[in-house]
Parts: C-alpha cells; sequence; structure tokens
C-alpha cells in the first residue's frame, strides 16, 4: 500500500510533519511506512518558462536557439536539440545550476544531474528545457507528455512558478507493509484516519453528495444474487451519455502517487475510488449486457472465460461469475469480460460495487492464475457497508468530472447487513494486560480519535463495520497501546513462581556429540530436509529398499525439495562434494538433523522424526579413525562397554568390505564405512569417503552421565603377548570374543600390536598379536591365578583353527 | 703424617681444577677417595701411627676428605651448570616457524548463536523444548487462531503433506503442545526447523530455524515482555542495545509488536548494515490471543502470558555480518571454518 503526503493532507488539512516525522510516527501507532519516497528529491532549480524566439542555431543542424521568458525582466537563452516546441509553448526549465533526475531517454542518475550554463557549439546556453523524463517520470504517469522532447504544459501555468509543483513532485510518497488484519488500510482513507489520530488532528473524509437524474436505474438493470453467501452485496448504478477523455491533472497526479497509469476518466475513477476507499469498482458497456440483468452465479465446470487482457480462462464450480441474461461478462471480484469491457465508443455504463467473499476471492484467484489488484483487495475480506458508499462517491466524480448522466438510485442487492459490534471494555483489565497505568478516559479519548463508539451504560466500545480486527478486550488493549505508545509501557521482568532453566537430556547428549565431533576435527553442516527421490538410486538403495517409502510433500518447490529425508547421507555426501569440488582438502563434516520415517503410507498420523548424528571425511584419516570418532563419542556418553562391529551390514552404499553395523549389546546403534565407488561416482568425489551415522534416539536411550570412580590399580598387572596365526576370514572381533569370554575375572583389558600378512606367513593366513593384561584389585597376580584362564584362551583359539606362533 | 696430608690434598686440588669433565672428575674422586684412593689408603696406615696421635690424625684425614669432597660437588655443580648451559643454547628454536595445531572442527554459526541465545533463556529460568518438523495442521494453524482459509496461511507459504499435515512453518505449535499439558507455569524456550515455500536466493532458504519463547502466568503484562526482551537484546547484542517496539499484528498474539533493536554497527546513528535507520529488526511478539489460551485449555481471565518468535539465520547473519544466506546450507569448510 502507498499513499503519497499531498492525498493524505487532502483529508487531514491540518497535518503537519516532515516525511520522516510522519514515518517515525505512523509506524509507531501500528501503521509501518516502510519507506519514501520524495518525488522531486533529485530536482532543483526548475521553473515555467515560455519560449518567446526560437532560432537556428549557425553552426547546427539539429539544435535551435530559444529565448525564453521566465518570469523575468529579460528571457534567457537556451540551446536545445529537441524537435516538438514551438513559440509560445510553455516548458519546465532548468535553471543554471538546478539539478534534473535522469536522461531524456529514462535513464535516471540517482543524485541527479547537474545543469551548468556553457556554450552548445560555441552558443551561450543558460540552462535546459526538459522532457517527462528528465523531470525522473514517463509519459505511463502523464499521458499528455510528447514520445520525445519537451514537457509542454496547459496554457494557463504561470510563468515563472515552479514547475516542480505545477507537475505535482513537490510530493512525498510513502510506502505502507499493512497487516492482514487491517483491511480499512488499504485505501487512502483508512491510512488518513489512522494519520489524523496519530498526529491528533481532524479527519475531514470527502463528503458525498447525492447524485442520480429522475429516471430509475431499475428500468435498466435487474440484479439476482444466486450466491449470497460468496456475494454479500452487490450495488449497481447506471450512467449515460459518457463523454470518454482524460481525467483531470490533479486525480492522474494522485493515481500516478499510487503507481497506477492514467487511462481515461471512467477507468480512472473506478480506479481512484479503489485506492481512496479501498473497495474495487468495475465498469461495464451497458450495450453489451445481454437482457439488461446481472446475474451472480457459480461458474460450470471447466467454463471458458476470455478476460479483458484477451486471454482465455478456465473456471471450476467455486469460481464466483457475473453474468448477464445470457453469457458470463466478468470473473467476480478478479477480471472482467473482454465481452463487456468499455471501448472509446461506450454511451452507457454499469458501475459495480460488490462484496465478496475474500476467502473465495483468493481461492479462485489462484485457481484462475490471475491477482489483480481488484483480487487482491476483495481478498482480505472487505466491509460490505463500504460498497455503497464508494459507489455513490465514484457517481458524485463521474458528475463532477462531467463524464455523463447518473441514473437516480441504486440497484443494492443486500442480504443480511453487516453490522458492527460491541466489545465490552474495562480499563483495569487493560491496565493489568498492558502493566500500566493509563486513565479510563484517555482510553477513551483513543476510541474516540478513531471514530469507536462508547457506551457508557453498558461499558462497551461501539465498533463499526469497517474495523473487522476489533474483537475483543485484547483488542481494545492494542488500540490503547499503540495510541499510549509502546514506548511508554514500562519495562518489567515477569515475577512470580520461579521455575528452573534446562536442557532437556536428548540436546545434552547432542551437545556431546558436537563436542567430539568438533574435538576430532568434524566441523558442522546443515543441510535441508527435504530432497530428490533420486538420491535413493544415488545412494545405489534397491528399489524394494524401505527407506524408500518417504513422506512426499504435495507442493513441493521443485522435484529435488519433494520428499523428507529417510536417511540422512545424501546432505552429507552433496556438502563433502561441495567442498571437494572447490578443492578444500581434508574435509570432515558432521551433521545433526532428523529424518522422517512414516509409519505408514499415506500419512495420516505424523512420520517418527530421529535424530541422525551423521559423520564424513575425505582426505586424511580412514576407516579406523573415523570408528574412534565413533568410540570417543559412545564413551563420552556413558557407553562404557563393548561396542561390537557388524561387518554384515548390508548397506549398498557402502564398500562391500569395509562397512560395519554398530552394536552396543542388543541395540543397534547406527553404521560405518567406505563410501562404495560408484556411490562417490554419483557425487563426483575422487578420493575415499567415510561415512559414520548414529541413530540418536537410540543413543540416547543408553547414554548416561553417571560416573561411578574405580579406584586406581594399587597392585601390579601380569600381561602375556599372544602372537597368531590365523585364516583371513577370522575377525579380530571374533579373536577378542575369546578373550572376553574365557579371561575370567582378573583379565583387565587388551591390546593388539601388530597385525600381518605377507611373505612370512602362509597364503591365505594373517598373524594377530595381543597383549593381553590381568590385574586384581587386591593382590599381586601369580602365575597359577592366570593360567587356568589363559589356558581356556588356548584352547578357545584352537578350537577355531588358530595357531600360536612361536 | 701431616704434611702428606697436606700434599694429597694440594695434589687433589690441582687435579680437580684440571678436571675438563664430569668423567674426568669422577676420576679424581676413585684416585682420592676411592677404596683404592690415596687419602683411603693413608687411614689404612693409621695402624702405623702412634695410638696417641691417631685422634688427631684422624681428624685431619676427614678434615682433608670433607674438603677434597667439598670440592668434588662444587666443581661438579660448577660443570653441570656450565654443561646444561651449553645445552641450553645449543636448543634454542625458531618460535615462529609454524604450530602443529589438532585440526578441531567448528560449530555452524547458527548453532553458535543459538547456544547464546539458549544460555540466556536458560539462564531467565526457561526451559529448552522441542517439538515435531513435520506437524498437524491444527498445532500449526488452527489451535494457533489461523483457522482455514485465514489469509495469514497464504502469508506462511506452507509445505502440505496433505490436508491435515504440514511442514510447520513456525515453532509456534511447540507453544501449543507445551500448553496443551496443562503444567504451568511456563517459560519455556522452543528452537528448530522450520519451512516455507519460499525459493533459495541470498535472502530466503526453504528450510530455516526459528526460536519461539512462551511464558504464562498469573499477572504477565505487556510490560514484562518488553522487559524480558530488552534484556535478551542487551545480552545478545551488547549492554548498550536499545529496543524500540512497534505495533503489528499476529493472528496468536493481541497486542502484538515488532522489535528492532538498535544497529549494533553503527550504535544508532545509521549506517549502511542498518539501511541508514539505525535500528534493525530482530523478532516478533506478543500477548498471548486469549482465544489461544482457551483453545488450549488455559482460562484467560486468570493466566497471561506473553510469546516471541525469533529467526536464528536472522541473528546469525547480523551477528558474523553474513551476506549470503545460502552460504549457511552449502557447507563449505572455508566458511565453517571462521566461526
Amino acid at each position: 500500500m502507498n499513499t503519497s503526503l499531498s492525498w493524505i493532507k487532502a483529508y487531514v488539512p491540518d497535518l503537519q510533519a516532515t516525511p520522516q516525522e510522519y514515518t517515525d510516527a505512523m509506524t509507531l501507532s501500528g501503521s509501518k511506512v516502510e519507506g519514501y519516497q520524495c518525488l522531486d528529491n533529485d530536482l532543483s532549480n526548475i521553473i515555467i518558462g515560455q519560449i518567446h524566439k526560437i532560432e537556428k542555431h549557425p553552426d547546427a543542424d539539429k539544435l535551435v536557439v530559444c529565448q525564453v521568458n521566465i518570469g523575468k525582466d529579460a528571457p534567457i537563452q537556451i540551446v536545445t536539440g529537441a524537435p516538438n516546441i514551438k513559440e509560445g509553448d510553455k516548458v519546465p526549465v532548468v535553471l543554471d545550476g538546478g539539478c534534473v533526475a535522469g536522461s531524456h531517454d529514462g535513464k535516471m542518475t540517482p543524485g541527479g544531474i547537474k545543469i551548468k550554463k556553457g556554450k552548445l557549439r560555441g552558443i551561450e546556453s543558460n540552462g535546459m528545457l526538459c522532457s517527462i523524463e528528465e523531470l525522473g517520470s514517463s509519459r505511463d504517469m502523464y499521458p499528455e507528455a510528447p514520445e520525445s522532447g519537451i514537457y509542454i504544459f496547459a496554457e494557463d501555468v504561470e510563468v515563472g512558478e515552479s514547475a516542480i509543483h505545477a507537475l505535482g513532485l513537490d510530493d512525498v510518497v510513502f510506502e505502507y507493509e499493512i497487516t492482514s488484519n487491517r483491511v480499512d488500510c488499504f485505501g487512502v482513507l483508512g491510512i488518513a484516519r489512522e494519520a489524523a489520530a496519530t498526529f491528533g488532528k481532524e479527519f475531514r473524509p470527502p463528503v458525498v453528495t447525492p447524485t442520480g437524474n429522475e429516471e430509475n436505474v431499475n428500468d435498466y438493470i435487474k440484479v439476482t444474487v444466486e450466491d449470497p453467501n460468496l456475494c454479500p452485496r452487490y450495488c449497481a448504478r447506471v450512467v449515460k451519455n459518457i463523454k470518454i477523455g482524460p481525467s483531470p491533472q490533479w486525480m492522474q497526479r494522485r493515481l500516478a502517487s499510487q503507481g497506477i497509469r492514467p487511462i481515461n476518466n471512467i477507468v480512472d475513477i473506478t480506479n481512484y475510488v479503489m485506492e481512496e476507499y479501498g473497495q474495487p469498482m468495475h465498469a461495464y458497456d451497458l450495450s453489451t449486457i445481454a437482457g439488461n440483468e446481472i446475474v451472480v452465479r457459480r461458474a460450470k465446470k471447466e467454463e471458458k472465460f476470455v478476460t479483458l487482457d484477451g486471454q482465455e480462462r478456465t473456471m471450476d464450480d467455486t469460481v464466483l461469475m457475473i453474468c448477464d441474461g445470457e453469457k458470463a461478462v466478468g470473473i467476480a471480484g478478479i477480471m472482467g469480460g473482454e465481452n463487456s469491457m468499455i471501448t472509446d465508443d461506450v454511451t452507457t455504463m454499469l458501475f459495480e460495487a460488490a462484496c465478496f467473499d475474500g476467502t473465495n476471492i483468493r481461492l479462485s484467484s489462484k485457481k484462475v492464475g490471475l491477482r489483480t489488484d481488484a483480487s487482491g483487495k476483495f481478498e482480505k475480506g472487505l466491509d460490505p457497508n463500504n460498497a455503497l458508499e464508494a459507489m455513490n462517491r465514484a457517481c458524485q466524480l463521474v458528475e463532477e468530472l462531467g463524464v455523463g448522466e447518473v441514473v437516480g438510485g441504486v440497484v443494492d442487492v443486500y442480504g443480511k447487513k453487516k453490522e458492527g459490534r460491541s466489545v465490552p471494555f474495562d480499563a483495569v483489565k487493560i491496565n493489568r494486560l498492558l502493566g500500566t497505568n493509563i486513565a479510563k478516559e484517555t482510553m477513551l479519548g483513543y476510541f474516540k480519535k478513531l471514530d469507536l463508539g462508547f457506551d457508557e451504560e453498558t461499558s462497551q466500545v461501539l465498533v463499526p463495520s469497517w474495523r473487522q480486527d476489533l474483537l475483543c478486550m485484547a483488542d481494545l488493549a492494542e488500540e490503547v497501546a499503540r495510541f499510549y505508545g509502546y514506548d511508554n509501557i514500562p519495562t518489567t521482568l515477569p515475577t512470580g513462581e520461579a521455575t528452573t532453566g534446562t536442557l532437556p537430556f536428548k540436546l545434552r547428549v547432542e551437545a556431546i556429540a558436537r563436542e567430539i565431533a568438533e574435538f576430532c576435527g568434524f566441523s558442522q553442516g546443515m543441510s535441508y530436509s527435504f530432497e530428490s527421490p533420486k538420491v535413493f538410486d544415488k545412494l545405489l538403495l534397491p528399489q524394494d529398499s524401505a527407506l524408500r517409502k518417504a513422506v512426499t510433500i504435495s507442493n513441493p518447490l521443485g522435484e529435488d525439495f519433494s520428499i523428507m529425508r529417510t536417511i540422512s547421507l545424501n546432505g552429507m555426501l552433496t556438502s563433502l562434494s561441495t567442498n571437494y569440488n572447490r578443492r578444500n582438502k581434508n574435509v570432515r563434516l558432521y551433521e545433526l538433523g532428523n529424518i522422517y520415517l512414516p509409519k505408514q503410507l499415506p500419512l495420516a498420523e505424523l512420520p517418527e522424526e530421529r535424530m541422525q548424528f551423521t559423520l564424513g571425511m575425505y582426505g586424511e584419516g580412514d576407516f579406523y579413525t573415523m570408528k574412534g570418532v565413533v568410540e570417543e563419542f559412545l564413551e563420552k556418553v556413558g557407553l562404557l562397554g563393548k561396542v561390537i562391529y557388524d561387518p554384515k551390514a548390508g548397506k549398498p552404499f557402502l564398500h562391500p568390505g569395509r562397512q560395519a553395523d554398530i552394536y552396543y549389546g542388543d541395540s543397534l546403534l547406527g553404521y560405518l564405512g567406505e563410501l562404495h565407488p560408484q556411490a562417490a561416482d554419483h557425487y563426483s568425489i575422487k578420493d575415499r569417503v567415510y561415512v559414520a551415522v548414529l541413530d540418536m534416539p537410540e543413543v540416547t536411550k543408553l547414554a548416561t552421565f553417571g560416573r561411578k570412580y574405580q579406584g586406581i590399580a594399587k597392585y601390579p598387572a601380569v600381561s602375556r603377548d599372544l602372537s597368531m596365526v590365523m585364516p583371513k576370514h577370522i575377525l579380530a572381533g571374533e579373536v577378542e570374543k575369546v578373550f572376553d569370554e574365557n579371561g575370567g575375572k582378573y583379565l583387565e583389558n587388551y591390546q593388539l600390536f601388530d597385525v600381518y600378512e605377507g611373505s612370512q606367513i602362509k597364503a591365505g593366513f594373517k598373524s594377530l598379536a595381543y597383549s593381553i593384561t590381568f590385574r586384581a584389585k587386591d593382590k599381586t597376580l601369580e602365575e597359577a591365578d592366570i593360567s587356568g584362564a589363559m589356558e581356556k584362551i588356548l584352547k578357545a583359539l584352537e578350537g577355531m583353527g588358530i595357531e600360536l606362533r612361536s | 703424617m701431616k704434611e702428606k696430608l697436606e700434599q694429597i690434598k694440594a695434589k687433589a686440588i690441582r687435579e680437580i681444577e684440571n678436571s675438563d669433565g664430569l668423567g674426568k672428575l669422577n676420576e679424581v674422586r676413585v684416585a682420592f677417595l676411592g677404596k683404592k684412593g690415596e687419602l683411603t689408603a693413608v687411614l689404612k696406615s693409621m695402624k702405623e701411627v702412634l695410638p696417641e696421635e691417631r685422634p688427631l690424625v684422624g681428624q685431619l684425614v676427614n678434615e682433608t676428605r670433607a674438603s677434597i669432597e667439598a670440592l668434588i660437588e662444587s666443581t661438579k655443580a660448577k660443570m653441570e651448570a656450565a654443561e646444561r648451559e651449553l645445552k641450553l643454547k645449543e636448543e634454542v628454536i625458531d618460535v615462529t616457524l609454524p604450530a602443529k595445531k589438532i585440526q578441531v572442527g567448528h560449530s555452524h554459526p547458527n548453532t553458535i548463536a543459538l547456544e547464546e541465545v539458549e544460555r540466556i533463556f536458560i539462564g531467565m529460568g526457561y526451559e529448552v523444548v522441542e517439538g515435531p518438523e513435520v506437524e498437524y495442521d491444527y498445532y500449526n494453524f488452527e489451535a494457533l487462531n489461523i483457522p482455514a482459509n485465514h489469509p495469514a496461511r497464504d502469508e506462511q507459504d506452507s509445505f502440505y503433506i496433505n490436508d491435515k499435515i504440514v511442514l510447520r512453518t513456525q515453532t509456534s505449535p511447540v507453544q501449543v503442545r507445551v500448553m496443551e499439558q496443562g503444567k504451568l507455569p511456563i517459560r519455556m524456550i522452543a528452537p528448530g526447523r522450520v519451512f516455507r515455500s519460499d525459493e533459495v536466493d541470498a535472502t530466503h532458504s526453504p528450510s530455516f530455524h526459528q526460536i519461539e519463547g512462551l511464558v504464562i502466568d498469573k499477572n504477565i503484562t505487556f510490560a514484562d515482555l518488553k522487559g524480558t526482551l530488552a534484556e535478551f537484546a542487551r545480552q545478545l547484542f551488547g549492554e548498550d542495545t536499545k529496543v524500540k517496539f512497534r505495533p503489528h499484528h499476529f493472528p496468536f498474539t493481541e497486542p502484538s509488536a515488532e522489535v528492532d533493536v538498535s544497529c549494533f554497527k553503527c550504535g544508532g546513528t545509521g549506517c549502511r548494515f542498518c539501511k541508514g535507520s539505525g535500528w534493525i529488526e530482530i523478532l516478533g511478539c506478543g500477548m498471548v490471543h486469549p482465544h489461544v489460551l482457551e483453545m488450549s485449555g488455559i482460562n484467560p481471565e486468570e493466566y497471561t502470558g506473553f510469546a516471541f518468535g525469533v529467526g536464528l539465520e536472522r541473528i546469525a547473519l547480523l551477528k558474523y555480518e553474513i551476506d549470503d544466506m545460502r552460504l549457511l546450507y552449502e557447507n563449505d569448510l572455508r566458511f565453517l571454518r571462521q566461526f
């Protein structure tokens, strides 16, 4: 929403404020001014001059030398190349030292272009004649300006006066952010009312006087509304003997300040009233309306209709249409039809000011794929009581501007009249909510400024129908607060029962994950929750994989963002790929983000959201580096027991020989491994990539921050080194299991210190060497204490086909 | 005998002084004080001394021994000191050579900003709460006073799964979930991921983060809201930060406000950063709408409360002067390393 300052001042004549003061005050009272533009920002020293004499330039074919009367004794000499001037023309003249906003081709120069006197091909020139483009505007807004050349004023302007003022460029246009609840402020009058209340000045809206001749509009048109829910009110009036022409300058200037291009008097009046009252209007050529009747009905399924922009559009049966006795003539509230539009030949027209259901217009506008100034206003849900007022205002302008003869009476189809409301008022409660001590009379004063009534007896505020936002006491409290000034409300801290600030356990575990990851050199990434279904192919998931059953977004930004991820790897791999392609070396990233697992499809209840701790890296480090990070984390969150790695993880996106599921007891915590080279190819990473994914809900279930001090060993340990030769397929984990199961109560730990495969050992075999440590808490161990355990271990190893190496 | 001892002593002193290292010094010690050393030999020959002279001679021998020992010790100390001095000189390094760092990782700027916000509110007694990112339409809209077809639904272009389930467009539904539990008073913040169908550009992302705040108790006022957020802004942006509350509209609060903080770059005088206004918009807030309280089973006649919602990315972008939101989701290590 935009308004010019001059238009606001038309209704608040006593308003005195600089643009900045206006901006600040309006913003603080709730009509947020996003910014403003002084139309004459880059214009200075430009007056109206009259061309007294034009002579050829002696040395240039395309230049002429003008003597220009500028209201002073002697005319000044200006050289120009403009083709369109003649002696006697009144034109804008920028004098020596003045400033224009742009060049004649319409290109703007921020800060303006300074004009100095000088010589053009040897002839002195003391200024410049200006085109409308040089004045910072365009023919769109000043249709009377020539296609190229100097702007020429009407004859009645005063020579020597400010050209900026004469063109209405000494104005400021404010841009507002109006919130959706303040439908009334989508019209200039609404803003002006707020401005008057904000500055404590009188609000003087236009006085709408009765219009119309002796005839009766009912003899011209009949209106039937078939669906009063979608069209609560429909007002129609008729204007005959129309004389199409340009609208007056003042109207053109005001429309231009809203960014609306002046067209002709009728279109301009409808646009003017739409801006002024916030009520869109439409004009039909009555001669095209068959049967002299208007029927407001829903469209038929697949009904086709050509709007006045020449486009054919397809309706469905929820779209409301304006029809005549035979055919549709407009899409209600959105756009009129080509078949009934006003042309220069119009003699009699039908004015429409209606109120349509906002939601329906919004949905229809989406369905039809057409959003207009009118639909933008209707979809907010307009006040039906405003429609007739706007209609009569338009007819008043028709008469004032001499556009035509208004037929007497109005067709007003208005079912259930929308009334204002009474809202209970209690100054004590309002003060209690705001934390203020504002006098009741002060509050009532604010209401009065806003044209809200008050019933002393019932202590109720009487809210007119155009204030659709005032429904309860809290709404009244806001009215009080914004005129009392949010700034003036005290600042206190909540009192009452003390509460303890806490971070839930889940988030504490996540914080440890971050801490460990970062300590191990991983930086935190964040990726989107939605991705492309193609991800499943990139990750080599089979067609029947459960992970392909994803929650689908019905209106995604595109296929690439259409499903909620069921696996966290794609975001990680995409980020690693980005880094790889940008030649970042040794990249380690982690992410904490949810995956979304539907319990059934189509979704009937919310999917399960599982936080995944995902680590990924390339460059320095290998599988065991990643494994180390996993174990550091698990230890830190209290999973101090043995973590089991099962190589039969079966992840198609991981290297078949370098992957493992991670178990803690029976709980599957996640997996880790090297990325399958084919998957790495899909992400254009030509390096080995290692990933680990931990399912945080499962980890959190087992995590604990409780610790018990175990005592530092007082007695010496006894170690036995075992060097073993075994078939390659036997895993270190299986050997360790033997130690765990047979080591007895004194087994403290074991440490792998050598792995060997090669020429010293027979083919198909490998050697592992472990140092096994035994210790007792209460005594120094002797050979006899551990010989039993060692025997059991050796026997079990032997049973697996493992030989001791001598 | 006495002369002999003097001779031994003089010889020992000479040899000690001539020692050119700890090894040599030890040889001297052995030569004089060892089992077969010269002084030991004297002791052994005590039987040749007259009994009445023995105490005197014994004393002399011991004195000689003590003085030799003392000299050896002090010489040894000197030599060791000299040797250490020499070693230290040899070990001089170039301290300006590059450091050997453990390459620690870095937190995402969003996380750093979030932790700061959490710290502030936990300090004020707020609980951190989470809620689902895929949410029922009821919690995301209806229970927040945004019924079907309310224009606010368009303002927050939502991603829908079906007509009952959406990707939450705000963290406000967590408010409702907490209020429904009926445990009062409430002081909570709810950080989390939210989604709106905005195309990706320098200032928009279809996925971003918010932090919702909610306080419900008896006698909570708009003044309390102002005080709380002023304190928050001071802690987050600096002690001199000023806040400005502007009227605004949210369906689930009334009265509602948007909050600006004085530009922490220029201090409020106006700069490129705050687009010359001296103020930067950081959040929306208001008193919880009585209808929202009612829908969640809280009696608005008895309880009042306030709520606020902060954009986490907005805080992060402002605080760290990041000029393009896309950087937050590219995860380029050269970006992440700066935090």
